[in-house]
C-alpha cells in the first residue's frame, strides 16, 4: 500500500487544479487582415466548470493576449555638444510582443501575485524580455520602459484593470479591440483563474492573425518573387503615368 | 475609407494618401522635382515605416515623374542627350554613394548624416535660389516687365576639353561638368534616399547654364531612371516596397504632375525659382528644429525583423 501513496500525493495538486476549470468561448479564432482591415474587437468569454460548491474566496480571471514576439532596437537620443538632438545609446530588448493585452477581473495586486506574475509573465513588463543590456548603459529600465510606453500610445500594449466580467464566479467575458497595425501570426491567449493571488486554473488557446486574399497575394508575391513584383511595381507606375498623360491630353484637345 | 497596407502592415486613409500623392505630384510637375524630399517626411508622420516609406516613394516618383516628362516630351523641352550623359554620372554616383551610405550605417549614425546633410544642402540650394531669383524679379521689374537680356558667362565650365553639342539646351560645353554633377547628384540622391531633383535643377541652371524651360523636363527624364533602378534594389534586397501604398500615391501623383506641369508652363520662370526656393528652405528649417530641440520623446524603437 506504502508504495501508491506517494504518487497519489503528487497527483493532489493536480486534482486541486482541474477542480475548477475553464471552458472557453472566443468571438472569433481567426482574424482575416483583408483590404479594408481596421482593427478588430475580440470577445472572450467562458465559462468556469467546478465539480465543488463556490469556494468562500472570491475566485478572479486574467486574460491575457500576446502577438508574436520580436527584437526590438531601442534607441535614446541626447544632446551632443549642447547643440543638437543625436541617437547615443542603444540597447536591443531580446524579445517584445508585436501585441499585448493583459485584463483582469479587479485591480492587479489583488488578483495576482508577484511570484505568479514573474513566473507565467503576465503583466506588460514581464512579457518582455531584456537581457543583453551593454555594460555601459546603466540604467536598462528606461529602454524596457520605453518600449512599453511607445507601444502602450499606439494601443499595442493595454493593461485592462478590472475589464473582465465576472458573474457568479462562473461566468466571464472581456472585450479586446485590436489596432489596425497588427502583425502576423498566432496571437497566444491565456486565461487564469486565480484564488489569493495564486494561480489555481490556466487555459490556452491561439487566435490566427492572417493576411487573407489581395492583400496575401501581394504579401506573398513580395517575398518569393521580389523581382516580379519589383517590374509589377514599376509597370504600374508607368502605365499610371502614362495614363494620366493621356487622359489629360484627351481632355484638352476634346 | 481605411486601407490595409499588406507590406507596411498599417491602416491609413486612403484620400489621405491620395491627397499627399496629388500634392507631391503637382510640385513634381512644376519644379522637375521627385519630391521626395517632402513625401519621405510626411509618410513618416502618418505612420508608414520609414524602411516602406523610402521604398514605396521611389516608386511614386518613378510614375508621377513619367506622367510630368511626356507632357514635356510632346513641347519639346527635354534634352535627352544631357539627361543620358548625367545619368552615366548618376550610376556611378549612385554606387559610390551606397558604398558611404552602409558605411554609416555600419557605425550607427546614418540617421543623423542623412539629416544634417539635408540641412547643409536645402539650406544652401534654397538660400542662393532664393536670393538670385528675388533679385532676377526686381530687376525684370525695374525693366518694365521686359526680361534681361540672357548673358552667357564664359566660366572655368566652358574651357574644358571633350565637348559636346547639346541641341536642345542650346550648350557647346565639355561633357565633364554634367558627367560631375550626375556623379555628385547621385552620390547625395543614394545617402540621403531621395531622387536628387532638388540639387539637380539648380545645378543644371547656375553651374551648366542650361535653359530653365529645359530644365524641368531632363531632370524629370533623368530621374524616372534613378527612381526605376532603386525600386527594384529596394524590392529585390529589402521587399520594403508596398504596391498598394505605391499605387494610392502614385493616383493622386499623375493627376498632380499633370496639373503641375501646366501651371509651370504658365508661370514665369523667375516666379516657380522663388517659390521652389522658399518650399526648400522650409523643408530645411523644419529639420533644423527637429535636430535643435528636444524631441518629445527621446526614445525611438527599431523592429530588427522589418529592416530600419
Amino acid at each position: 500500500m506504502r508504495r501508491w501513496v506517494l504518487p497519489l500525493l503528487f497527483l493532489l495538486p493536480t486534482f486541486a487544479l482541474a477542480a475548477e476549470e475553464v471552458v472557453l468561448g472566443l468571438s472569433r479564432d481567426k482574424v482575416a487582415i483583408t483590404t479594408s482591415f481596421d482593427g478588430s474587437d475580440i470577445l472572450i468569454f467562458g465559462a468556469v466548470k467546478r465539480e465543488s460548491p463556490i469556494k468562500e474566496e472570491p475566485l478572479q480571471v486574467v486574460i491575457t493576449v500576446a502577438g508574436p514576439s520580436q527584437p526590438v532596437v531601442v534607441r535614446r537620443k541626447a544632446k551632443w555638444n549642447g547643440i543638437i538632438w543625436v541617437n547615443t545609446d542603444s540597447v536591443t530588448v531580446d524579445a517584445a510582443p508585436s501585441f499585448y493585452a493583459v485584463a483582469t477581473s479587479g485591480p492587479m495586486s489583488e488578483v495576482l501575485s508577484e511570484t505568479e506574475n514573474q513566473r507565467y509573465r503576465i503583466s506588460i513588463d514581464h512579457a518582455i524580455r531584456s537581457v543583453g543590456a551593454p555594460m555601459d548603459i546603466e540604467d536598462a529600465q528606461a529602454f524596457t520602459e520605453a518600449v512599453i510606453r511607445i507601444r502602450k500610445s499606439e494601443g499595442l500594449y493595454q493593461t485592462l484593470e478590472g475589464k473582465v466580467a465576472f458573474d457568479e464566479q462562473t461566468l466571464f467575458r472581456t472585450e479586446i479591440d485590436m489596432p489596425a497595425n497588427l502583425t502576423e501570426g498566432e496571437y497566444i491567449t491565456r486565461i487564469f483563474l486565480t484564488r489569493g493571488g495564486t494561480i489555481v486554473s490556466s487555459y490556452e488557446t491561439s487566435i490566427d492573425v492572417r493576411k487573407v486574399g489581395l492583400e496575401r497575394f501581394l504579401f506573398s508575391l513580395s517575398r518569393e518573387k521580389p523581382m516580379v513584383y519589383g517590374l509589377m511595381a514599376l509597370a504600374i507606375a508607368i502605365a499610371a503615368g502614362w495614363g494620366a498623360s493621356t487622359v489629360f491630353r484627351l481632355l484638352r484637345h476634346g | 475609407m481605411q486601407i490595409y497596407l499588406p507590406i507596411a502592415e498599417v491602416s491609413v486613409n486612403a484620400f489621405l494618401l491620395l491627397g499627399l500623392g496629388g500634392i507631391v505630384g503637382i510640385l513634381s510637375g512644376m519644379f522637375g522635382v521627385g519630391g521626395g524630399f517632402l513625401l519621405t517626411p510626411m509618410l513618416f508622420f502618418i505612420g508608414i515605416p520609414p524602411a516602406v516609406a523610402v521604398a514605396t516613394e521611389a516608386n511614386q516618383i518613378v510614375a508621377s515623374s513619367f506622367s510630368g516628362v511626356l507632357a514635356h516630351f510632346r513641347r519639346k523641352t527635354v534634352d535627352i542627350k544631357m539627361g543620358l550623359v548625367l545619368q552615366a554620372g548618376g550610376l556611378m554616383g549612385a554606387g559610390i554613394g551606397l558604398l558611404i551610405f552602409n558605411y554609416l550605417k555600419s557605425i550607427g549614425q546614418v540617421d543623423l548624416l542623412v539629416k544634417l546633410s539635408y540641412v547643409a544642402f536645402l539650406g544652401i540650394v534654397g538660400g542662393l535660389m532664393f536670393v538670385e531669383s528675388v533679385n532676377a524679379i526686381r530687376k525684370a521689374r525695374k525693366a518694365n516687365g521686359a526680361p534681361p537680356p540672357k548673358r552667357r558667362r564664359r566660366t572655368w565650365v566652358h574651357a574644358l576639353p571633350f565637348k559636346m553639342r547639346f541641341r536642345t539646351s542650346g550648350l557647346y560645353i565639355s561633357v565633364i561638368p554634367p558627367l560631375l554633377v550626375g556623379l555628385s547628384v547621385g552620390v547625395l540622391a543614394a545617402i540621403m534616399g531621395v531622387g536628387g531633383g532638388f540639387i539637380m535643377v539648380p545645378a543644371m541652371i547656375y553651374i551648366l547654364g542650361m535653359p530653365t524651360k529645359v530644365v524641368v523636363g531632363t531632370s524629370l527624364f533623368q530621374i524616372i531612371l534613378v527612381t526605376a533602378f532603386t525600386t527594384m534594389l529596394h524590392a529585390t534586397t529589402n521587399y520594403t516596397v508596398d504596391i498598394m501604398l505605391a499605387l494610392l500615391l502614385l493616383v493622386g501623383g499623375v493627376v498632380g504632375a499633370q496639373i503641375g506641369t501646366r501651371i509651370g508652363v504658365k508661370m514665369k520662370a523667375e516666379q516657380l525659382r522663388v517659390l521652389l526656393a522658399m518650399m526648400v528652405l522650409g523643408v530645411c528649417l523644419k529639420l533644423a528644429f527637429d535636430l535643435l530641440l528636444q524631441p518629445t520623446e527621446i526614445f525611438t524603437l527599431a523592429t530588427i525583423a522589418g529592416g530600419e
